[in-house]
């Protein structure tokens, strides 16, 4: 039945070549557990992606009770976590995944610099990385102050004075990321617009271009 | 004709500009034009997202505090209620400040949100700093004074006061002018 379905439409569409050049390829030996265990720390990338899908559809249904407004935010994070049927495990994937990503992708990030697999013509793919890096953190501090309990305020408040201390400009940027004078209404509005909206945006862009990168240079060869 | 207009046209003098090409014209019109479309767009929404950016700040009025007898030498936290407009959220929330008489006598009142990264600190809450203000968050501590004696890059702010018919009524917050 299956098949043939898959068949009536690589018919009509001749969709065998795209998924191949997607998907089919050789997992060199170097990269592959099964040869060498310790080819294990090529497996932290795709980790980090794995885990950033879990944040993503875990968030995305998080927002079907979450409100970002100051009154009732943590009303609806504690009635979500405590009376809605497996709250605690959606919302306890989306709290842990966001501390294990950055485990994930700091790994990442040594086996590639341990590996050297930064160096030409790949240095444009370690600097995507970076970037990748920052919203990462960036999606984490916005998303911290969301529950809107003291912890995420005082962390937030924290978090925004360092941003203010960047010479010159410090002022403005808080005024920007507060949205007003204080940490408020307008402060939480604002993170959640960028934490669901702005960054994975951003986020899924940066991975389109690391994967390209990835495709069209191959994985780095063995030391 | 076509012979004249070419003519006319490929008589330049030598050093005159050239003209522009059909292709070049309509690069630009039509590079010109996506441009100012696209910052049809572009501008109301990033003109929408720094707003807060651009509004003036609000000055604070006075507010009534407590009585001037019950100021002492040593710092006490008082209460006070101010009017806050937060977006479309009015409140009335509530302020702490730390009153206390300097040597020769005069009121001053310190705020006690941490100057290090704005946790808020507390007088005499830890038995390691006897007699200064110290904050849980990272450890900086203050004299009485407000002076940072350590994390903080800066002293506590302090609050305009006023005395009027035996109250203390606080003001606008500033940098500390008690020490340096
Ligand atoms: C890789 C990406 C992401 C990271 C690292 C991340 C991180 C976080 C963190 C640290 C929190 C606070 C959790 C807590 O205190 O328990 C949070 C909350 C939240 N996030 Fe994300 N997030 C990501 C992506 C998303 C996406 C894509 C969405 C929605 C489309 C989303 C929606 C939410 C919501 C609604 C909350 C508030 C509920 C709660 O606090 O449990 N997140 N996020
Ligand atoms: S915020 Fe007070 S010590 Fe860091």
């Amino acid at each position: 039945m299956m098949k043939g379905v898959y068949n009536w439409i690589d018919e009509r569409l001749d969709i065998t070549p795209m998924w191949r050049d997607v998907a089919d390829h050789e997992v060199p030996e170097h990269v592959n557990p099964a040869h060498h265990f310790s080819a294990f720390v090529y497996c932290f990338g795709g980790l980090t992606f794995f885990i950033t899908l879990i944040q993503i559809l875990s968030g995305m249904f998080l927002t079907m009770y979450y409100v970002p407004d100051i009154i009732n935010a943590y009303k609806s994070v504690d009635y979500l976590q405590h009376k809605v049927a497996f709250g605690v495990i959606v919302r306890g994937m989306h709290h842990w995944g966001a501390s294990l990503v950055i485990v994930m992708m700091f790994l990442h990030t040594l086996r590639v610099f341990f590996t050297g697999s930064y160096k030409a013509p790949r240095e444009m793919n370690w600097v995507v990385g970076m970037l990748i890096f920052f919203v990462m953190l960036g999606l984490g501090f916005t998303g911290y102050l969301l529950p809107w309990d003291n912890k995420a305020y005082f962390a937030t408040q924290v978090g925004i004075k360092i941003a203010a201390s960047v010479p010159y400009l410090g002022g403005y940027i808080q005024t920007f990321l507060q949205g007003g004078d204080i940490v408020g209404a307008q402060t939480l509005t604002r993170f959640f617009a960028l934490h669901v909206f702005f960054l994975p945006a951003v986020l899924l862009a940066l991975l389109g271009g690391h994967f390209y990168m990835i495709r069209k240079q191959g994985i780095a060869g063995p030391l | 004709m076509s012979e004249n207009t070419s003519h006319s046209h490929s008589e330049r003098k030598p050093g005159a500009k050239r003209e522009m090409s059909r292709r070049q014209f309509l690069a630009y019109t039509l590079g010109g034009t996506t441009g100012f479309l696209a910052a049809g767009v572009i501008v109301p929404m990033v003109r929408f997202a720094v707003d807060p950016v651009l509004q003036p700040k609000s000055a604070s009025d006075w507010v009534k505090v407590v009585e001037e007898s019950k100021i002492t030498a040593e710092p006490k936290s008082f209460k006070f209620q101010v009017h806050q407009v937060d977006g479309w959220y009015e409140s009335d929330p509530e302020l702490e400040a730390w009153i206390a008489k300097d040597s020769s006598g005069k009121i001053f009142a310190l705020n006690p949100t941490c100057k290090h990264l704005g946790c808020t600190v507390n007088w005499n809450n830890n038995p390691s700093y006897k007699d200064q203000y110290f904050c849980p968050c990272h450890g900086a501590h203050y004299t009485k004074e407000g002076k940072n004696l350590a994390v903080a890059p800066a002293p506590l702010d302090e609050y305009d006061v006023k005395i009027e018919n035996g109250f203390v009524y606080l003001g606008e917050l500033h940098a500390n002018s008690i020490v340096k």
